[in-house]
């Protein structure tokens, strides 16, 4: 019989467990070095530097406009290579699992981890699974690490790179992805048209890559928005960054519902955004590449970079009036009136 | 999809920046003398933080900050008691999304939360009550805070739980009053606003005509505003006028939202459920007449019935801390020595910290 629900002994390591990595797992992310199913997976040699990352996925609903968990996590786990301007060659992904969990929920998740990991083209060749009781874990966690292959031509960028004079460049609206998992969550039935951005950038960094000599600094602006990942920078590169409201695209939907909420659009997570950090005299040779790419049609050049106060990022606002831009405190909340 | 579009070209009017520095440019040539306007609604706070107003502003024309962020305001006490409330057997708390992290004597909802406390954020009492209705048995509590823009919907909600006699839904009152805030502020010896930049949603509900006493007793102007860089701009533009010309009227500059008579069903519907009481704003003490209570009639929604400890009076609050100043116009937030040192949004120690609309909090995040 096929078993349709998750139960504590396909975390048991016995025939269940094979039963369940038989069936979800090696029919779908088949590879030669998952297939060995050894202890370990073992890589071919990485030549020169290589990238390492981990991330662990939650979301509360499983499935929502423009994306699902497993979606969203090798999504992530890729992003946050790109960002250091990795090509990713392999990805791993741990499951903890619900008692209860319906077989054919998890099935759906690994199919779109596979497709988009497919359409990357790196291979998912480690993984683990275990399951709680009821109760103790919310239908799915899933951890996705990932090892990339920095090109031996390339300085790595990184958030302490950012220097005086340099633009700030975005690939695209910001607020999409938190606004849409927020309506799906809370049900606002005024804000149904709103898509999360979830989308793999490898190929997008990849285009920069190709025309860029000396990228400074990338960063994918996820949990915090784009407050946050401008602040982190800001800190760690000890300059003032100073970006324009004008320049910054967001959806008319992302903003109608951000207005209502009483929340910035700026401290909204995104999950197919990318900043990308560059000296001027590369920023246009950037600026249009990642035009050209079909995840970057709405790059701009959103801001610039100072040498004081350190530490600070600056808001131009429409009414050309300037004020900080801070991070979010924590949890993003909706306003009372 | 159509309607945002239409929403979005009509927001779009009102942060033109271009008219915006026109209206600015006619404030700098008409302001005479230095004049210190209150916006009252936390909204307004956040709007004119945000929008960076007060840096286009000549340097004569103050905007200081009022009571009204309804989080701000709700006494200490009344936080403990619906932390005591979570603490009863089976029973959820429902509140809206900004109350969380607002410190009680010595503890808050999310604090509790992360110790096994039921706590739901709510969008609307509506919700609430729907938790109520899928959870018969459990009580259910809702944390009502907030003005006149908020109260119809609890009202609402009761009259609806006493339609589908839905007996595990409870409130816990901590409404508040506009008007009869401004009264007491507007005829404060220690404070000397010259206008008044009256809240557009509060007075969707209650309209103009509310405000007509207090310049009728005070002669200070009112303007009642909308939420738009332009709106804001525009309704200072007014009270200089009225300045200016000696004249003390309530200006409705958010017409395309607000009547003189208001939302006459909305008060109709507030009157039914509750009635006025004193009440106790954090920071300013007690006003008389400005809260509201629940009408017997509807006492058994009451969640005080619940709490076994008496209510408390305020504790005398942090030392240095100069929120009531703050709340009154009287000082500034960077005038006060905890600002931004010990008392951030983090780790806020008076009211005005504690919401994103608080005076402190929104200059510490736009303006520091």
């Amino acid at each position: 019989m096929k078993d349709d629900t998750i139960l504590m002994a396909h975390g048991a390591g016995g025939k269940k467990s094979a039963e369940l990595i038989r069936q979800v797992f090696l029919s779908r992310f088949s590879n030669p070095a998952l297939s060995r199913l050894g202890d370990s997976a073992v890589l071919d040699s990485i030549q020169g530097r290589f990238a390492f990352t981990t991330d662990s996925f939650v979301v509360e609903p499983l499935f929502f406009p423009g994306g699902d968990i497993g979606k969203l996590a090798v999504c992530g786990t890729v992003n946050d290579l790109a960002a250091a301007a990795a090509r990713p060659i392999a990805l791993s992904a741990a499951f903890v699992l619900e008692e209860g969990l319906s077989f054919s929920i998890l099935e759906q998740v690994v199919d779109s981890m596979h497709a988009v990991a497919d359409e990357v083209g790196v291979p998912i060749v480690a993984g683990d699974t275990k399951v709680v009781p009821q109760g103790s874990a919310d239908k799915m966690f899933i951890t996705v690490s990932g090892v990339g292959e920095i090109p031996a031509s390339v300085e790595p960028p990184a958030p302490d790179r950012v220097r005086p004079g340099d633009l700030v460049l975005l690939s695209g609206t910001v607020g999409d992805h938190g606004m849409a998992v927020m309506a799906q969550r809370e049900g606002l039935r005024f804000s149904t048209n709103i898509v999360s951005d979830c989308a793999p950038l490898w190929s997008l960094v990849g285009a920069v890559l190709e025309v860029a000599t000396d990228i400074h600094c990338m960063r994918d602006p996820t949990r915090g928005g784009l407050a946050a990942a401008l602040n982190e920078i800001a800190s760690l590169s000890q300059v003032n960054i100073e970006i324009e409201e004008s320049a910054i695209p967001i959806n008319e939907g992302v903003r109608v519902a951000c207005d209502l909420l009483g929340i910035d659009p700026l401290h909204v997570a995104n999950e197919g955004k990318m900043l990308v950090i560059v000296p001027e005299s590369e920023s246009q040779a950037v600026l249009s590449a990642m035009k050209k790419h079909p995840l970057g049609s709405m790059s701009s050049v959103i801001g610039r970079v100072n040498d004081a106060p350190e530490g600070s990022v600056y808001l131009r606002t429409r009414l050309g009036t300037l004020r900080i831009l801070d991070t979010p405190s924590g949890d993003i909340l909706p306003r009372i009136c | 999809m159509a309607d945002d579009d239409w929403r979005m070209k009509y927001v779009d009017e009102f942060r033109d920046d271009k008219l915006a520095r026109e209206i600015a440019t006619e404030i700098r040539q008409e302001a005479s003398g230095p004049l210190k306007f209150m916006e009252v609604c936390g909204t307004h706070t956040m709007a004119i933080a945000r929008h960076g107003i007060r840096s286009i502003l000549p340097e004569n024309v103050r905007l200081i900050s009022g009571p009204g962020c309804p989080v701000c305001v709700t006494p200490q006490w009344q936080i403990d008691s619906f932390i005591e409330l979570g603490k009863l057997h089976d029973t959820i708390l429902a509140t809206f999304g900004d109350m969380i992290r607002v410190p009680g004597t010595c503890s808050s909802l999310e604090v509790e939360k992360a110790h096994g406390a039921d706590v739901r954020i709510v969008y609307s009492p509506l919700d609430a009550l729907e938790i109520a209705r899928v959870n018969p048995t459990k009580r259910v509590v809702f944390f009502a805070v907030g003005f006149e823009t908020t109260v119809p919907a609890v009202a609402l909600a009761i009259i609806e739980a006493n339609k589908l006699g839905i007996g595990n839904f409870f409130v816990l009152c901590g409404h508040k009053l506009i008007p009869p805030a401004m009264m007491a502020l507007a005829t404060d010896p220690e404070i000397k606003i010259n206008g008044f930049i009256c809240p557009g949603h509060v007075s969707a509900i209650i309209g103009s005509a509310a405000y007509e006493e207090i310049v009728r007793l005070s002669g200070i102007p009112c303007v009642v505003a909308g939420f738009e860089p332009l709106d804001i701009l525009q309704s200072i533009l007014m009270l200089v006028r009225q300045v200016v010309k000696s004249r003390a009227e309530v200006e409705n500059q958010y017409s395309r939202v607000v009547t003189r008579e208001g939302n006459v069903p909305g008060m109709k519907c507030i009157y039914e459920v509750f009635e006025v009481g004193d009440a106790e704003w954090r920071g300013l003490g007690i006003i008389p007449r400005s809260g509201l209570r629940l009408r017997p009639e509807y006492a058994r929604f009451d969640a005080r019935q619940f709490l076994s400890l008496p209510v408390v009076a305020e504790h005398s609050g942090t030392t240095g801390c100069e929120c009531g100043s703050i709340l009154k116009g009287v000082k500034s937030p960077l005038e006060c020595r905890l600002f931004g040192k010990r008392c951030t949004p983090e780790h806020p120690l008076g009211p005005c910290m504690v919401s994103s609309e608080g005076a402190c909090a929104a200059e510490y995040r736009y303006a520091r």
